[in-house]
């Protein structure tokens, strides 16, 4: 049929709309958007430093220097331009091991993220679209999994296992698909009773098809926020499994061992764990800020 | 009814429907929902044909089985509902012998389905275009500049001003018209020979009701497919149909050409749908418009007789018994006891 059918168009119809509506353009809306900008603008700046720590830094991260041992940092009396963020009690420098320890953070964040999000999206996406008996299963495993606290089972499997920083990542992305599954579900099931499911079964799509293009892609603002939550998440518990001990082993400068390490110093030398935590602070709001922002950017709704 | 329309030069011009323009032959479909009560009878013993080049308009009240039909026809049940039919045939092809894969093969390329709400029917994260082009990419393979000149082609076919443009654009920035012109223009893509429509009217004001329904009419005999178009509104029936059936608590109650329906209805029920609306010249200025008393039955459970005997003002003992489908296959045909129904009903206030 297709080739035989070209008619005439059909006169009697008006046009219903102003003739061009302006197609929206991604740049401006993206320039509309302080959320993104700002934690975006974070986000890169962090991924940045963290790339390029080997060129950024002015010291080896784990040479020690004991002359200058708990140095303070420039700003402050005694401090210099040598060591610009100090050194820590065993004199290696501050600003190199902050920089490499972005790269320590950022790699559990964003593995993490990626584990379980796989596992978490791939469990809510099918037990919203099929229900039933799946859903009941994955319901189950959710509320099995809800039913440890992970920092716990954490702790019990590094201690256990031995901690390094891909048994961390491992434990970690094991534990943290449950929020990825729920939101996923429930965001699955909405979209699953729309007519444009049915239009794609009635056009002759498969399941697979239906699922990876008709439903992902519009659950997909939602499966990025909670993504950006449970990286800033995993971040978070990194640092406090680290800070027991029981994370990423020393001599590797994550930030959440630098604060460990740093707390018999608290009172002397404040800077040891205020350093380090602001920018624990900084990396989790910036990460936050942006899933906001992408979160605005990507709905549907906001495209007008 | 309505003159024959003339055929596009070089078709001839439409003959007495044979065998082989049968599209879509349906015999004896059933259709159960589980529900907590017990089997739900949504569609009973339905047969009914579609042929090309014609609108067979299947009308009824709310909830009485119209939209479980069409769903069932494109296999697109709800998971509790069961379909049961001696025969369900697409171009000769068995449908509830084929696999899955050749249904998938079917749907979209060869039938197509307009769905009743617009507003939800096209996929909000991807573009008009991207939607108008995946299915024709996706059955009949080809390159894209020829999906896209395919869906130019389309939308200004179905009235859509500066359609290069709107490729690009969401569905959220159209309106509500303009969606549904997108949906039957989607529908088109691949040259469908069977079109189902489930009110595809409905959700539209009613200026715009009557542009989609004449477009819709139009294209129908353009590109000479069958339609099925599910609808309540008799107005539309009278406006598109060649051949009507009239569905009443999931059976056909009477079937057969719109001409002679609305001339002759043979069923109750067709009469009291007909005596609702107003027909200028023969409904007096300010006289009452007549109403069926009661409501639907439940559909739950066994059922037996009439389904319309407790609204039924000739109901008779008999109703209650197993009804004969009267009248011969070519013409009209009725689900009840009388022969014919008395002639003073008309004039009887309501």
């Amino acid at each position: 049929m297709p080739g035989s059918t070209r008619v005439s168009a059909l006169p009697e119809v008006a046009v219903i709309l102003p003739e061009d509506l302006p197609r929206s353009r991604l740049p401006g809306r993206i320039r509309r958007n302080t959320a993104l900008l700002v934690g975006g603008g974070l986000l890169l700046l962090i991924l940045l430093v963290a790339l390029l720590a080997p060129w950024l830094s002015p010291h080896d991260p784990y040479a020690q220097d004991l002359v200058n041992r708990t140095a303070p940092p420039v700003w402050m009396n005694r401090g210099s331009w040598l060591h610009p963020l100090g050194t820590d009690p065993l004199g290696r420098d501050y600003l190199s091991r902050l920089l490499y320890g972005a790269r320590i953070s950022l790699l559990i964040g964003i593995s993490v993220a990626i584990i379980s999000g796989l596992i978490g999206t791939t469990m809510g996406l099918l037990a919203g679209y099929f229900g039933g008996r799946t859903d009941m299963l994955v319901s189950f495993l959710v509320t099995t999994r809800l039913s440890m606290p992970v920092i716990l089972v954490a702790l019990a499997t590094v201690a256990l296992v031995g901690g390094s920083l891909w048994v961390v990542i491992l434990v970690l992305g094991l534990l943290k698909w449950d929020r990825f599954a729920v939101v996923m579900r429930s965001a699955t099931q909405q979209v699953r009773s729309l007519d444009y499911v049915a239009a794609a079964q009635s056009a002759g799509a498969s399941t697979p098809r239906i699922l990876l293009g008709e439903v992902l892609p519009n659950v997909m603002p939602h499966l990025i926020v909670v993504a950006t939550l449970e990286a800033a998440s995993a971040i978070l518990l990194e640092a406090a499994l680290s800070f027991l001990g029981l994370g990423v082993q020393p001599p590797l400068p994550s930030w959440g061992l630098m604060i460990s390490e740093a707390k018999a110093y608290m009172f002397f030398s404040f800077w040891l764990i205020a350093i380090p935590g602001t920018a624990l602070a900084v990396l989790i709001f910036a990460i936050n800020l942006c899933g906001d922002g992408l979160h605005d950017l990507l709905s549907p709704e906001g495209r007008s | 009814m309505r003159p024959l329309p003339p055929g596009p030069p070089g078709t001839p011009p439409r003959a007495a429907p044979a065998a082989a323009d049968v599209v879509l032959d349906v015999d004896g479909l059933d259709v159960d929902i589980a529900t907590g009560q017990g089997t739900l009878h949504a569609v009973r013993d339905l047969t009914f044909q579609a042929r090309r080049g014609e609108t067979l308009c299947i009308v009824g009240e709310s909830g009485c089985g119209k939209s479980m039909t069409s769903l069932a026809i494109m296999g697109l049940l709800p998971r509790a509902a069961r379909r049961r039919a001696r025969r369900l045939a697409f171009l000769g092809e068995d449908l509830a012998a084929a696999t899955e894969r050749r249904v998938n093969a079917l749907r979209g390329s060869r039938m197509a389905m307009i769905f009743q709400e617009p507003m939800t029917a096209l996929n909000p994260a991807y573009t008009i275009g991207n939607q108008l082009m995946e299915p024709y990419l996706h059955h009949r393979g080809g390159h894209a500049d020829e999906a896209r000149t395919r869906a130019i082609d389309l939308l200004e076919k179905v009235g859509i001003a500066s359609a290069a443009q709107r490729l690009g654009q969401y569905p959220h920035q159209l309106s509500g018209g303009l969606r549904q012109r997108v949906m039957i223009a989607m529908a088109l893509m691949c040259g469908p020979e069977l079109l189902i429509a489930d009110e595809p009217s409905t959700a539209l004001d009613v200026t715009i009701q009557a542009q989609i329904l004449r477009l819709l009419a139009q294209l129908q005999r353009e590109l000479g497919i069958a339609m099925v178009l599910i609808t309540h509104d008799l107005g539309v029936v009278a406006r598109i149909a060649d051949r009507v059936a009239v569905m009443y608590a999931g059976e056909i109650v009477e079937h057969g050409a719109a001409s002679e329906i609305f001339a002759m209805p043979h069923h109750p029920y067709t009469r009291g749908l007909l005596d609702c609306i107003p027909v200028p010249g023969r409904t007096a200025p300010g006289g009452r418009l007549g109403t069926i008393a009661g409501v639907v039955p439940s559909l739950v459970g066994e059922l037996k007789g009439c389904a319309f005997r407790d609204r039924c003002r000739h109901a008779q003992p008999a109703c209650a018994q197993t009804i004969p489908v009267l009248g011969a296959p070519p013409g009209q045909r009725w689900r009840c006891i009388l022969e014919a129904l008395p002639a003073t009903v008309a004039a009887e206030p309501a």
